[in-house]
């Protein structure tokens, strides 16, 4: 049996309760909708690439304290890096909640996601928003779109 | 209040453990749990009684087709239908209004109408009437709730002067556990030239119900909400209405006369029982109504209240809890937030303990919008709930407020 204490991680409470990057971009030039429709968690990402490098990212909306985290480290940890690098921890992340091998830095913090099924849509939704983001397509990212949510 | 102590073991899923923990099923405005006097009778109908209904010419199919008419008679008796042939069956609530909206709506409904609901209704008394509207060419008007959520009178009033030719509202709020004066706003809405209808499931479930004393037009009612099956549940209306109306699925069994290029149509109700019926729920949702008539309709309001009461007390001594909805007129559904802590959140804490409550819209988003909230826990209330689960409850949250830390409210 899986503890509260391994969902809920001291990192995970800290940027719930601290959300960095918890504001808009300016001259952003890259947006995506993040919604889960059967919950209503809302997520609004905006990004600012040059020459294929995130040079500023934030989130605003509201949702449980998995999805605000899980927002908040994901801006946290692809701040400056090349969308590829973003795209290969994007990857990792979802391998991560599908079962897979823990993603690299603090990002392992969600590895206890996986015994919550419930809550592994929480966990993914600011991710899935990053990559429409950076695939610059327009139409809002829902939980119910996908089949790997 | 109801012998709990007695009630507890018609249930067998109350014996599953959850986490360690005893089962506290809180999250009974979104289904109930079956006594096995409901799950008996679905299986002894199956070992005795099966075979299709309404067309065999043999002693089996006519058992059948007396344990289907049979719970029809008895769904009647339950809310004091205006007759027998004013209940159809339908897979729920949901297709109740559906079926009124795709068929009354349909041959009755035009461009320019006004159609009215309230920012209480659940999207299964919204959605239906937005395509509706959307289709003819009709006005949706919503009506405002008060802060203390229920409906507003002043605007329900303020809406009927548009002559709508439509007005549902829910007779017990979901969400809120509001219980609205059903009686008077039919009143008020008929005295305006409007159809009246009703959306029962949250009623039909915890009160007595008598719906020729509301004298709605229609009034919608799901099984599933009062411990009998899923896909069970009925449209009880007024047989005159009913009569009037095209049909709303075509097939086998709500026809008279089929040609080539043309139909005629069965009588009510099975001009709108299309297709082989479910037989089976009709069996259980009758057994179920006989479980809850002998334990008292009265009995079990007052039961559900006596709860919903003793946990608004409990969860105010809480420090961040906000209790939504009425102070008083109110059902078994008590709707909260604790703190900044996200209802998601606690539903998954709370769950650790084997406590089972409902996070998010409730299906009623207009609603939330309205509170402010994205967002509400519910607990809700039905006959084997207890002081116990009320207690396991509490003990859950403060479990919760620790581990958020400190919870601003």
């Amino acid at each position: 049996m899986s503890d509260l204490g391994d969902l809920y991680q001291q990192v995970i409470l800290d940027h719930n309760r601290n959300p960095r990057n918890f504001r808009p971009v300016p001259g952003a030039n890259r947006t995506a909708e993040g919604y889960n429709p059967l919950c209503g968690d809302r997520i609004s990402l905006e990004v600012r690439v040059e020459d294929d490098v995130i040079r500023d990212i934030g989130f605003q909306g509201s949702g449980c304290a998995i999805s605000k985290a899980a927002a908040s480290l994901m801006t946290a940890a692809v701040l400056g890096k090349p969308t590829a690098e973003a795209e290969v921890l994007f990857q990792a992340f979802r391998d991560m909640l599908a079962g897979g091998a823990d993603a690299p830095g603090k990002l392992v913090a969600f590895a206890g996601v996986r015994a919550f099924p419930a809550r592994v849509k929480c966990a993914n939704l600011a991710w899935h928003a990053l990559h429409a983001a950076l695939q610059n397509q327009s139409d809002p990212v829902t939980t119910e779109s996908s089949r790997d949510f | 209040m109801l012998d709990t102590g007695k009630i507890r073991p018609d249930f067998p899923i109350l014996a599953r453990r959850e986490h360690g923990h005893r089962l506290v099923y809180l999250d009974n405005a979104a289904t109930t749990q079956k006594p096995r006097q409901v799950l008996d009778a679905i299986v002894g109908y199956y070992q005795t009684s099966n075979a299709n209904v309404h067309r065999g010419a043999y002693g089996l199919a006519v058992a059948a087709t007396e344990a289907y008419e049979d719970a029809r008679r008895t769904v009647a008796r339950f809310v004091n239908a205006w007759a027998p042939e004013g209940v159809v069956f339908t897979r729920g609530t949901t297709e109740a209004i559906n079926l009124v909206a795709g068929s009354w709506g349909r041959a009755n409904m035009r461009r320019g109408d006004t159609l009215v609901v309230t920012a209480m209704d659940h999207h299964s008394n919204l959605v239906p009437w937005q395509i509706l509207c959307q289709e003819k060419g009709a006005t949706l008007r919503m009506v405002e709730i008060t802060e203390d959520g229920r409906i507003d009178l002043l605007d329900f009033g303020r809406a009927l002067q548009a002559r709508p030719r439509l007005v549902a509202f829910p007779y017990v709020s979901n969400s809120l556990g509001t219980v609205n004066p059903a009686a008077e706003l039919t009143r008020l809405a008929h005295a305006a030239g409007a159809v009246v209808v009703i959306d029962g499931a949250q009623s039909t479930p915890h009160l007595r119900v008598d719906v020729q004393a509301l004298d709605c037009d229609f009034y919608a009612l799901s099984g599933h909400k009062m411990l009998a099956p899923m896909g069970s549940g009925a449209l009880v209306a007024k047989p005159a209405l009913l009569d009037a109306m095209p049909p709303y699925h075509g097939g086998g069994e709500m026809i008279e006369r089929v040609w080539d290029d043309h139909a005629t149509w069965n009588k009510i109700p099975h001009k709108f029982e299309g297709g082989t019926p479910n037989v089976e729920g009709a069996v259980g949702l009758a057994a179920a109504i006989g479980y809850l008539e002998r334990l008292g309709m009265d009995q079990i309001a007052e039961h559900e209240q006596a709860l919903a009461r003793a946990t608004i007390e409990r969860l105010t001594q809480i420090e961040g809890v906000t209790v939504y909805g009425p102070r008083d007129h109110r059902a078994g559904v008590v709707p909260f937030t604790y703190g900044d802590i996200h209802p998601h959140d606690l539903a998954t804490i709370l769950d650790r303990d084997g406590v089972c409550i409902r996070a998010g819209h409730h299906c009623t988003q207009p609603l939330m919008r309205r509170l402010g909230v994205p967002a509400t826990a519910r607990a809700s209330f039905y006959v084997y709930n207890d002081v116990d689960d009320i207690e396991a409850l509490v003990t859950a949250l403060r479990k919760a407020g620790e581990l958020f830390g400190t919870v601003p409210a």
